[in-house]
């Protein structure tokens, strides 16, 4: 098996060129109907992960679509898609929200910050990453860039939270293995609270 | 392409000033469907229970954030979000109250984008309803919850009219006790309303949970200085302590002297289709100390008059023991 061509970069290569496919065919037919004028300009600058991207947005897309389908950023997971999972978690100007219940539209004069910006130019992992990494906090992974946008909003906000404040904070967060407490044990670490 | 958000197609206005919303508000009526935090709206619009045909989303219009002092209390914008609320520390300090309700809704990530007119004005979660079922309040001619086999344990106590359908609002209760006012915006101009005149049940208008019609916007939430600083207490109870809705909540304003009650205000929710005032509650404890004996005295007079539904007995003494904490002051 040639060993550049990973799962995640085969899948990431496929979802490339579907958006290619439907952004010259079948987004501009189908949308082309019952505009009412005066609606928002399709073609956005946003800021994702400190870089700009242009990008075409129907109006009712939502974020986690435009940064999985559009942006190739598929670190946001669609679990629930209604606001209940938290494994869709992205920071909107370092506030944690979920972006399958966010319009791309209503965040486009936000920096957007996805699990994929967190690491550092050199590699280096957000102290979160590495934490998690060391206190085995995921199980089986589906859950995890959530979790590590949620713990990196508490961080922004809150350097050295209680246990409790942590908890809290994750709360918007579902784990079907049932990892909190791991979790919370990374939190404790890459808050420097656990030796 | 398939839409993997399962969005419907739909059109986007996001006005700057409330007059321009206004102006799309009345133009749109019934198409339209306006978007504070979207907690709400989204969930509507992908299972096509809803289908509005173009959104307005408000969250652009500068004056409806924020919270301002008055000189009767404070107005907080339509658009103020519930983290915000919980941190705020006008609010924290003399309406605590509103923090610690707006601090129960949903969870973290709902409450960073949710906003207080949304939390009020969100519709009703019951299942049957939200499933897109033609019952009464979608303008159908049949209840599915009040049904020998309907599942109704989450559902009312009281004023049932056709629809057994509750207040999903933590902060609606909140705000009853704490005698707010709901500034309403159309094109005809501005309205306030009593938030416990803003609340309507289906014995007065089936099809909506509150005052709000097309063409209107709510643009602020007003508190009167009455209940500042007063002794406050809620509880909300919820099969999960997180995202989930009240099984019964309890918001309590009192006013305390030497230990005797003067005033109350004590509202619970989620026991019938808008935030129901204990009256009755609230006129034998005035004049009475605040502490268990007169506690127990009380807290049966909350659940007269209730009649419950096949699965939701559970809730009368449930919502006895909350009374019964928030008349004692404490859990």
């Amino acid at each position: 098996m040639n060993p550049k061509l990973t799962r995640r970069r085969f899948i990431k290569g496929v979802i490339a060129s579907g958006v290619a496919a439907a952004s010259t065919s079948l987004w501009y037919t189908a949308s082309g109907q019952n505009r009412p004028a005066g609606a928002v300009e399709r073609l956005l600058t946003i800021n994702v992960n400190g870089q700009t991207r242009r990008v075409d947005v129907a109006p009712q897309e939502t974020l986690a679509h435009t940064l999985r389908y559009k942006l190739g950023l598929t670190g946001a997971k669609l679990g629930c898609n209604r606001g209940e999972c938290g494994s869709c978690t992205v920071l909107a100007d370092d506030v944690n929200i979920y972006s399958c219940s966010t319009l791309t539209h209503e965040v486009k004069n936000k920096a957007i910050l996805t699990v994929e910006g967190l690491r550092a130019a050199d590699g280096t992992l957000h102290p979160v990453q590495a934490a998690f990494i060391q206190e085995l906090s995921p199980a089986c992974g589906f859950c995890t860039s959530g979790q590590i946008m949620s713990a990196v909003a508490l961080l922004k906000s809150n350097p050295r939270p209680t246990r409790a404040e942590a908890r809290q904070a994750l709360s918007g967060n579902l784990c079907r293995c049932g990892a909190y407490d791991h979790y919370l044990n990374g939190v404790m670490r890459a808050s420097g609270q656990l030796s | 392409m398939s839409s993997h958000d399962v969005m419907p197609e739909m059109g986007l206005y996001q006005p700057v000033s409330v007059e321009d919303a206004v102006g799309l508000a009345s133009q749109l009526a019934e198409r339209g469907w306006l978007v504070g935090g979207g907690q709400d709206t989204y969930g509507w619009l992908k299972d096509r229970a809803k289908r509005p045909e173009v959104l307005v989303d408000l969250k652009g219009i500068e004056s409806m954030r924020g919270v301002r002092e008055t000189a009767d209390g404070i107005e907080i914008g339509a658009l103020v979000t519930l983290t915000e609320i919980t941190r705020n520390p006008l609010i924290n300090e003399r309406y605590a109250l509103l923090a610690q309700a707006a601090g129960r809704v949903a969870s973290p990530q709902i409450r960073n984008v949710g906003t207080l007119a949304g939390n009020v004005a969100q519709d009703a979660r019951c299942w049957y309803y939200r499933r897109g079922l033609n019952c009464y309040r979608a303008g159908g001619n049949l209840c599915y919850a009040d049904t020998p086999e309907g599942m109704n344990r989450e559902h009312a106590l009281f004023n049932t009219s056709r629809c057994v359908a509750v207040t999903p609002s933590d902060t609606g209760t909140a705000l009853v006790a704490l005698e707010a006012q709901m500034v309403i915006r159309n094109a005809a101009g501005e309205r306030v309303v009593d938030a416990e005149e803003f609340f309507v049940g289906p014995n007065l208008d089936i099809r909506h949970m509150t005052v709000l019609r097309a063409g209107d916007i709510l643009t602020a939430v007003r508190i009167p200085a009455k209940w500042a600083n007063a002794e406050f207490y809620f509880e909300k109870v919820a099969d999960r302590n997180v995202w989930d809705f009240a099984l019964v909540s309890i918001a309590a304003a009192m006013r305390v002297n030497n230990g005797v009650i003067e005033d109350s205000r004590l509202v619970a929710g989620a026991v019938q289709c808008t935030p129901r005032r204990l009256t009755s509650v609230e006129s034998a404890i005035r004049g009475k100390a605040r502490n268990q004996e007169t506690a127990d005295q009380v807290a049966s007079l909350a659940v007269q008059g209730a009649q419950p539904l096949n699965f939701n007995h559970f809730k009368m003494p449930l919502m006895e023991n909350l009374v019964n904490r928030a008349v004692r002051g404490h859990a």
